[in-house]
């Protein structure tokens, strides 16, 4: 453990190699006077990844970025410019080029730039740098390990490619206000993908995990084996799938990564932009019943090692527990401070930003149901004819009208009560302001995903998770061929 | 990046470059290959004629791939975004340090010599860099004229959802110690327009709303549609869309238009991709010589087309690209590959490292409305979401969205159904091509018409 607080660790990091002071951040803000918001985010990245495949560690990258960006906002409008150089003259040229929005609205008063007193933050991991969490030869040891387990797991695996990725990332925001906030992040991930064959058929399938931890966490617990297992386990269980059925069905949605049904039908149409423009299928709604009783959504940016959790978010605001949806009600927005501000809230800080190089908007963090009361069995048992969706790929929405589709890799055939034959993958679409309003049961199952989402909005991608308890949903979409 | 900028970064670039093979050669790798790019621009985004974001992009980075070990078999990469000198020594080091710990591959290293471009061409040619010194005060004034031409076009279109414009420009360039240096100046301007409709045009409504969009995408500023022809189209296309209908399951032939039909072409040519080919993960496997498609189609691949998006005289490994077939009378001639999966399937690369250079599949004749005649009755596909594909199947489901034709008519909106059959079917019932073709992608193509396929509705 480090004995200096992340403010201190950023500073060292991101100020004193080009020897950034008070005075000069004094006169990068002084050319942004009259803003309502204006801010510089300094990054520093590290990212390695390794990747094996035929049981050889084919590749591997180190990558070193950083850069500043630099924000002014008046009104509604944003000017915006950045640099990959963290230096005064940069810092300069890109304030005044930020500050071209703002001409019409300066005002002469210059009040000198002073940081405030740093606001105590309640770290949700360590600061240590978690690609330094083990040795080259370890990684690479996580990574036969994945291969060796794979093959182990059935003799119709023919291919295995697994990869390791991890990122360690100091963050630094200076607002034209003086606050000074500093986060220290770090992220890994793992994949492993298995091709099989059985009987000249072939299928494919993938797993993985991960968090804000240090590589080490793959090395704990025997999750490396439980990600080659699992990937084999999906892989074999397509190998005699069905054609899934075309039409409406009841859906019983599993526990965990199925929550990307949230994420889609509804969190996307809960940031604060789409509302605010009123371009959301649920602008103006808060207050409205918007699903069945019991349904609750949160997004929780607070849980300790969450893929998707941050200290605080991009713009320096600690990130909270925002309910969406109470028992049936739609609460709120998911607000960075911009749309905040103009929406006359408060920031929730959902602020985020895929580097320095983009600028921050409402994005999600961690999102999922809260549980109910019903056994899962009990709500299998509930379902004469439907179909039961276990593991999911990705999703997409259309936040005007509502409509949301996301794409099944793992689902079986409902027959009376039973789970029976597994069914080939098949996208379900549904739209988001009602579907919800059609969950009949709640399972008492809450899980969250194992850790490998990732959520692309205006091409912007950052790391997420979701989650929810084994869900019956009363007529949803599925897209199969058997009409 | 204007004219004088480009000639600067072109010769700072292949002093970078040298520098980067030699440090790579001093810490001890047999070969290595690098790109390098740098580039700037601008972009406006307005909302209800008020600027949204005003942003100046400018960017630059290095990636390098080293090949160490004894036979120079063992590979490792590095990539910066910082250009001094010390970062790039730090770069160097990290690629290499990598390469210790990967294993000996015997496919990797660079593409063969004797593949590489010779130094005679002159990207230049290719005519794809035409800078535009747009001012913030233009970018403005031409997106409001754009979204102004979408908002006033209909009273139904009761709101915006953003006019933006962007222009960018920048230099590309690759090099690898067998000698090659290739390198690529090239511009790309883009305006767009996304609107929303609401059916009783309720300003207050939040349902029954529909949105759709437009764009313009050139190299050249002066190809661009103009702001109003932008505007009204995204207009139209979003006033098309109001009072859309879920319609129950059924089989049905689907025409997609030249936008989606461009999606298609990508499922098969990620089904010949060489990786998908060695790794057997894909529903087209072994294909080379095999009649995948009826007899009518063709598909070509021509690298050298002035002003297009794919065009370049070498792939990413230096490899020269050329004309060729990628289908011919609906027989797969061969797949698309870089050296490494070429080596792993015992062939030579088609220089398709980084991807393909401009497809074209040709048309069978047919304009629009005579598609619309021969769909008969069926469902016109304008939008697709979600990512429903089983490459190692075939399998396909999407959502969609377009409209139910009957005799050769459109009907009304149709939403919130997918889509589904499977990949390999449905490239053999493709039954006609359209002479509808969108330019504004690296692959061209017309609407694409395919028989027998499940919607999933009510």
């Amino acid at each position: 453990m480090s004995t200096f607080s992340p403010l201190q660790q950023a500073q060292q990091q991101l100020f004193e190699p080009a020897g950034i002071t008070d005075s000069q951040l004094d006169k990068v803000f002084s050319h942004m006077q009259g803003a309502d918001l204006a801010d510089l985010y300094f990054q520093s990245t590290r990212f390695e990844s390794w990747g094996m495949e035929e049981g050889i560690i084919k590749n591997g990258t180190y990558s070193i970025e950083q850069g500043v960006g630099v924000r002014m906002v008046v009104g509604e409008q944003t000017g915006f410019a950045y640099s990959d150089e963290i230096t005064f003259d940069a810092l300069t040229a890109s304030a005044k080029a930020a500050a071209g929005i703002g001409k019409a609205g300066q005002t002469g008063k210059v009040k000198a730039w002073q940081a405030k007193e740093a606001t105590k933050i309640n770290p949700l991991y360590v600061a240590d740098n978690p690609l330094a969490a083990l040795s080259e030869d370890e990684k690479i040891a996580l990574l036969n390990l994945a291969d060796k387990e794979a093959r182990a797991a059935s003799p119709y695996v023919t291919q295995v490619m697994a990869n390791i990725a991890g990122v360690h990332e100091h963050i630094l925001i200076a607002d034209i206000d003086g606050n000074l906030n500093a986060d220290i992040r770090p992220l890994v991930r793992m994949n492993i993908t298995v091709i099989v064959e059985k009987d000249g058929k072939r299928e494919s399938a993938g797993t993985g995990g991960g968090g804000r931890y240090g590589f080490d966490y793959f090395t704990q617990a025997d999750r490396v084996r439980d990600y080659a297992n699992e990937a084999v386990r999906l892989a074999l269980v397509n190998l005699d799938a069905v054609a899934a059925p075309a039409g409406s069905q009841t859906v019983v949605l599993g526990s965990g990564w199925p929550g990307i049904l949230l994420h889609e039908a509804i969190g996307h149409g809960l940031e604060g932009d789409f509302n605010r423009k009123g371009t959301s299928a649920f602008s103006g709604r808060v207050g409205e019943t918007v699903a069945a009783k019991g349904v609750t959504v949160v997004d929780d940016g607070t849980i300790e090692n969450r893929r998707g959790s941050l200290s605080i978010d991009d713009e320096g605001t600690p990130t909270n527990c925002t309910t969406l949806i109470e028992n049936g009600v739609l609460k709120g927005y998911m607000q960075d401070k911009l749309n905040a501000r103009l929406m006359g809230e408060q920031s929730t800080g959902n602020g985020r930003r895929e580097s320095y190089a983009h600028l921050p908007m409402p994005r999600m963090t961690n999102t999922y149901m809260l549980p109910g009361n019903d056994d899962p069995e009990e709500i299998i048992a509930s379902v004469k004819d439907g179909l039961y969706a276990v593991n999911f790929g990705g999703g997409q929405v259309d936040i005007t009208s509502g409509k949301f589709v996301f794409s099944a890799s793992e689902a079986y055939l409902i027959e009376n009560g039973k789970v029976t034959k597994p069914v080939k993958g098949a996208t379900l679409i549904g739209n988001g302001p009602d579907v919800l309003t059609r969950v009949s049961m709640i399972g008492n199952d809450l899980e969250l995903d194992a850790g490998v989402g990732v959520c692309g909005k205006a091409g912007q991608s950052v790391p997420v998770g979701v989650g929810q308890p084994t869900l019956k949903i009363d007529g949803l979409t599925v897209g199969g061929t058997e009409a | 990046m204007n004219a004088s900028e480009i000639k600067i970064a072109n010769n700072e670039m292949r002093e970078v470059s040298e520098q980067v093979l030699k440090l790579a050669k001093k810490y001890g790798a047999a070969n290595a290959e690098l790109s390098l790019n740098r580039g700037a621009g601008l972009s406006v985004e307005i909302h209800k004629s008020q600027v949204d974001k005003l942003e100046y992009n400018r960017d630059q980075g290095l990636s390098l791939t080293v090949y160490m070990g004894k036979n120079g078999k063992n590979q490792g990469s590095a990539t910066t975004g910082d250009l001094s000198s010390q970062a790039i020594e730090d770069t160097v080091k990290a690629a290499c340090n990598i390469a210790k710990f990967t294993g000996e591959d015997k496919y990797t290293g660079l593409a063969d010599a004797d593949m590489m471009l010779s130094d005679s061409v002159n990207s230049d040619d290719l005519d794809l860099y035409h800078p535009w010194d747009l001012t913030a005060e233009q970018a403005i004034e031409i997106t409001r004229e754009c979204e102004a031409a979408a908002l006033g076009f209909d009273k139904r279109i009761i709101n915006s959802d953003g006019a933006s414009i962007s222009t960018y420009s920048g230099i590309g360039l690759i090099a690898n110690t067998n000698g090659f240096t290739g390198i690529m100046p090239s511009s790309r301007h883009s305006l767009s327009c996304s609107v929303i409709g609401q059916k009783d045009g309720d300003e207050t409504a939040t349902n029954d709303m529909q949105r759709d969009y437009w764009y313009s995408s050139t190299r050249v500023r002066a190809e661009l549609e103009s702001p109003e022809v932008v505007g009204i189209k995204s207009a139209e296309r979003t006033l098309a869309r109001l009072g859309g209908e879920k319609i129950s399951t059924r089989k049905a032939n689907v025409l997609y238009s030249p936008e989606m039909s461009r999606s298609i072409i990508g499922h098969f040519t990620s089904a010949i991709g060489g990786g998908s080919q060695y790794r057997k993960s894909t529903y087209l496997l072994d294909c080379v010589d095999e009649k995948v498609f009826p007899d009518f189609i063709h598909l070509h691949e021509q690298p050298h087309i002035k002003q297009a998006f794919g065009s370049s005289y070498f792939d990413k490994e230096g490899v020269a690209t050329s004309n060729r077939d990628l289908v011919v009378d609906g027989v797969v001639q061969n797949y698309i590959m870089g050296s490494y999966s070429a080596r792993q399937l015992g062939l030579k690369s088609t220089a398709n490292s980084g991807g393909t250079h401009n497809l074209t599949l040709d048309s069978t004749g047919q304009s629009f409305e005579e598609l619309l005649k021969m769909l008969g009755t069926g469902f016109y596909v304008t939008e697709l979401i979600g990512s429903g594909i089983n490459g190692i199947t075939g399998d396909y489901s999407r959502g969609a969205a377009g409209f139910w034709v009957e005799n050769g008519e459109i009907k009304f909106p149709v939403e919130e159904v997918t889509v589904a059959g499977n990949l390999k079917d449905m490239l053999q019932n493709i039954v006609a091509v359209g002479t509808d073709v969108d330019l504004r992608g690296g692959t061209r193509t017309g609407s694409i018409l395919i028989e027998g396929m499940t919607i999933a509705g009510a």
